[in-house]
């Protein structure tokens, strides 16, 4: 059996292995993902987003609990921070989903964000593809919402959840430039704390005067909950349903979100490839080392040699 | 890196995991009370390399070696386990007889720790 039946099969050695390699950017991955490719485009993913401690991890596992005992199965992709000093990191999100992780109905898999080179969004999507086509009916996709890589991960899902909690009211200014905006379900946490009526005020007051968003005629809504003591999960499942229907509903809506998710997807990897080949070898050759001695004596300035070194790589040049 | 059983002292466990991240790895945590099978299980979705197993409360003789033959049954069993924590002299070589590679007592340095690792396990491929 080829890696790919396996995984098609539900192999669960063969697809950690996957990603695995997929992570550590292993050329025969590649070939592994084409294979693949055919049987992706079933699972319906999810985009959990917000900052960090908001409570994303354990929603997440109150979400499990809710959609294996509607029967589903799950895939789980935790994405946490890579130490930028060290390259090293800690991942605990399985610490708050520990309960399924006996369940053959639910992968769980954390990652790295690693960084330098980026590569996170192209290897979380490949990660999702490789549960799809693994079988999982859902996919619950979790990044701490902090930057771009995140947005472009949320941005590949089918629906999108921002997590906050109360008294985010300067945060949540601080969001709007970004991550509010790719928002389908808002989510106020720890709703049992103070402020939460403030946060949901808020809220409301930037989707009302988000008019774009109901162009498509889906209103974000915004729900209370408590994911601790399971207070309005299930609720939040309902409106992923809701949403999931609401796009489906209409062929016109359906083909556009196919239409981003797809566009997205292969302008990142283009977008990741050319950046790895050209940074790659750019380190390597120890090119960079020396453009950057030359900078750093003064001998050149550093436009200069950018110029120099992107004309070599790139036909058209920089200019 | 994991807790097996009902031992509720992870400090070790997190200094420990905190050392192999400024050391650039990548560790996965997996949180206090967890049974063999639950280690197992989450070893082998994230694909690790090594489980280092914490444990203070004296039932590793069981825990410890019950790990490796999990791993065994999986077909997992390139996945190196090591332990550390407290334990009677006369149970480490009888825990390294039944497959932990290397047992790390109180008073280990965290650059012995790490450097263990780094000499004695290979990426697997």
């Amino acid at each position: 059996m080829s890696i790919a039946e396996k995984i098609v099969a539900g192999d669960i050695r063969a697809a950690a292995r996957l990603i695995r390699d997929i992570d550590d950017m292993v050329p025969e991955a590649r070939e592994t993902l084409k294979d693949l490719y055919p049987f992706t485009g079933k699972a319906y993913v999810v985009g959990i987003t917000g900052a960090p401690g908001v409570g994303k991890s354990t929603l997440v596992d109150q979400m499990i609990t809710h959609l294996r005992r509607a029967g589903k199965t799950v895939g789980v992709l935790a994405v946490d921070p890579t130490s930028p000093f060290s390259g090293g990191a800690i991942l605990g999100d399985r610490v708050r989903m520990q309960r399924h992780s006996m369940d053959e109905g639910v992968f769980i898999r954390s990652m790295a964000t690693r960084g330098a080179f980026g590569g996170l969004t192209q290897s979380t999507r490949s990660a999702i593809d490789v549960l799809d086509a693994m079988g999982k009916d859902y996919i619950l996709v979790e990044t701490v919402g902090v930057g771009q890589d995140e947005i472009d991960i949320v941005q590949s899902a089918d629906t999108t959840l921002i997590v906050l909690v109360p008294g985010m009211g300067d945060d949540i200014q601080a969001l709007k430039a970004g991550i509010l905006e790719v928002g389908d379900v808002f989510i106020v946490n720890k709703a049992d704390r103070e402020g939460v009526d403030r946060t949901v005020n808020d809220l409301r007051l930037m989707i009302e005067m988000d008019e774009k968003r109901y162009k498509n005629g889906w209103k974000p809504p915004i729900l209370t909950v408590q994911a601790v003591f399971d207070k309005g999960v299930k609720e939040i499942i309902d409106e992923i349903e809701k949403h999931a229907a609401h796009v489906r509903s209409s062929s016109e809506r359906r083909s556009k979100a196919r239409y981003e998710k797809v566009r997205n997807g292969l302008s990142e990897m283009i977008k990741d490839r050319i950046i790895h080949e050209v940074l790659s070898d750019l380190v390597e050759s120890g090119e960079f080392e020396t453009s950057l001695q030359l900078v750093l004596d003064k001998k050149i300035d550093p436009y200069t040699a950018c110029d120099t070194i992107i004309s070599k790589r790139l036909r058209r040049g920089s200019k | 890196m994991a807790k097996p059983g009902l031992d509720g002292h992870d400090r070790g466990a997190r200094i420990i995991a905190r050392a192999y991240r400024d050391a650039g790895f990548e560790v996965v945590y997996t949180g206090l009370h967890q049974t063999p099978e639950e280690i197992v299980y989450a070893a082998i979705q994230e694909d690790v390399d090594m489980i280092g197993l914490s444990s203070l409360a004296g039932a590793h003789m069981y825990l410890f070696p019950r790990v490796v033959e999990l791993l065994k049954e999986r077909g997992a069993h390139d996945i190196v386990v090591c332990g550390g924590g407290i334990f009677p002299e006369e149970d480490i070589p009888k825990l390294k007889k039944a497959g932990i590679k290397e047992i790390f007592t109180p008073g280990t340095l965290l650059t012995e720790v790490v450097a263990w690792v780094e000499q004695n396990v290979e990426a697997r491929r």
